[in-house]
């Protein structure tokens, strides 16, 4: 089956200043695959995803899309001026028109059926999140991008989301690439996971992931099965000699 | 009909708030109130300029401001904070137009006029330029509509749906910058923010959506045009601050009214 983004070899920095945010990365993602990126702060998690879209300039490397592919894309911390009026359901016409019963089903599909004249900054967090992925399901996406899509949301509210995101891709067929911190419920939720610290630090099945050494290394509370605050051992030794660092199964880069 | 000043400046005001209703609900969305400020401070240096090189008015203030916005973008685009560009520029430009102005004799009795307008002083050429420039800044915004308004909601939903942010945000530079020389001859640089902001300030507290707010400020603006005119006329005060106080005066009642 061939991918719908395949990016070899990337290299993305800031304005082209300064050490890369990622160096050498290489991804793709499939048709119907559920792909989660975790890290921490600073990891690259929303450059990757950037530069997957084509919204950043790359140093090095390619970044191939399939010709025509439909991207659902919500992007992180969305904020919406008080100053602008905007109804949900003019929302949703942004920038394309849509006919009102689509609007409609798009709302009912995630949950917040009915919601078409509230202001969308009157909105709690759980259903501004739901709107948002709405409008991303609103062009038939082949892919839907989501880049810390339940941020703000209580534990209830990310479950169910997580939940909700599976729905839609068992109906739509929609490929899904997430980036989260919700390490326990997307391990569950999801087909492959990527570990990023600026490179690939490991990728792979959750369950392969998750019984690497590197792994269990950078998540080691989260893996005991709790939900303590997801841990990253950040300044883990990179010096490239040989044994001085572990990978887990799926590891890309070189040494 | 048209011999009539009181007709020419209402027809003037009336031309002008058709521009700037939807222009300053962007500018209010957008936060983009110091831009129109810094603009309309430079647009001072315009008026020396077209006095010094005998040019039009409309022309001089046109080719500064238009130069403003392509500076700030550029800066910008470079890095430069977006407050500190502004700050530079305005305040260099007007003071090179003032300046300047000391220079042509004509001018340093007259720059008063452009300081706070002179809407009653209007001519028939006016009223075209001020209509000629309104219809442009309208139909633009009209055709961008979408595309503008996506990009002002969130940049990234922009990108993703195709639009170029930093273009976007450009043509509405170059749409300011028409208004700000259209204007300077009714309200003067220095109000000319206010029949921006006011207006579309006002309009916020009832509109649902964007084109609603952007009509009601169209709408706010005309009535604040007629009856800043008519307060004028009959308590004899200077036109194009009664413009504002009128619009000022509208907005502290909506503010009863806002919807939260």
């Amino acid at each position: 089956m061939t991918s719908l983004i395949e990016a070899t070899d990337l290299t993305v920095s800031h304005g082209g200043l300064g050490a890369p945010v990622l160096s050498h990365v290489d991804f793709l993602i499939r048709p119907a695959e559920i792909v989660t990126v975790v890290g921490p702060n600073g990891s690259g998690k929303s450059t990757l995803i950037r530069a997957l879209l084509g919204h950043v300039a790359l140093d090095s490397g390619r970044v191939e899309r399939a010709p025509g592919l439909r991207i659902g894309y919500v992007p992180q911390r969305v904020h919406i001026e008080r100053a602008m009026p905007m109804t949900v359901r003019r929302f949703l016409s942004l920038p394309h028109r849509v006919r009102d019963d689509l609007a409609a089903a798009a709302l009912a599909r995630t949950g917040v059926p009915g919601l078409e004249q509230r202001q969308i900054t009157a909105l709690s967090g759980g259903q501004f999140q739901r709107v948002l992925l709405a409008r991303a399901l609103l062009n038939d996406p082949q892919l839907l991008v989501l880049d810390e899509p339940t941020q703000g949301l209580d534990q209830p509210g990310i479950v169910a989301f997580y939940k909700l995101i599976e729905e839609v891709r068992a109906e739509t067929g929609a490929a899904v690439l997430m980036v989260s911190h919700d390490l326990l419920v997307v391990m569950r939720a999801s087909d492959r996971v990527v570990c990023l610290n600026g490179h690939v630090c490991c990728e792979g099945t959750p369950q392969a992931v998750s019984a690497a050494p590197a792994y269990r290394a950078l998540f080691g509370a989260e893996s005991q099965g709790t939900l303590a605050l997801y841990r990253h051992q950040h300044d883990h030794d990179h010096d490239h000699i040989a044994g001085g660092h572990h990978h887990g199964p799926g590891c890309t880069h070189p040494h | 009909m048209l011999d009539d000043f009181l007709t020419r400046a209402a027809l003037a005001g009336l031309g002008l708030v058709l521009a700037t209703g939807p222009l300053g609900s962007f500018v209010i969305w957008r936060r983009m109130a110091y831009f129109g400020d810094s603009t309309a401070h430079a647009a001072i240096l315009g008026v020396a300029l077209s006095f010094a090189l005998s040019a039009p008015i409309y022309l001089g203030t046109l080719a500064v401001a238009v130069a403003m916005a392509l500076v700030v973008a550029h800066l910008t685009g470079r890095g430069q904070s977006m407050d500190t560009v502004l700050g530079v520029l305005a305040h260099s430009a007007l003071a090179l137009g003032l300046v300047g102005a000391s220079f042509v004799p004509s001018l340093r009795v007259g720059l008063d006029a452009f300081l706070f307008g002179d809407i009653l002083a209007v001519s028939r050429t006016d009223i075209v330029w001020i209509w000629g420039g309104s219809a442009l800044v309208l139909g633009l915004l009209i055709w961008r509509w979408q595309r503008l308004v996506t990009a002002s909601v969130n940049e990234e939903l922009a990108m993703a749906a195709g639009i170029d942010p930093a273009r976007e945000r450009l043509i509405l530079s170059l749409a300011l910058a028409v208004v700000v020389a259209i204007a300077i001859r009714i309200v003067g640089a220095l109000l000319i923010s206010a029949m921006l902001i006011v207006p579309a300030a006002a309009a916020r507290g009832f509109s649902a959506t964007p084109e609603r707010m952007a009509g009601s400020a169209t709408l706010i603006g005309a009535i604040a045009v007629l009856g800043g005119l008519w307060a004028s006329l009959r308590l004899d005060t200077p036109a194009g601050p009664s413009i504002v106080a009128i619009s000022a005066l509208i907005y502290v009642v909506t503010l009863g009214i806002w919807r939260k």
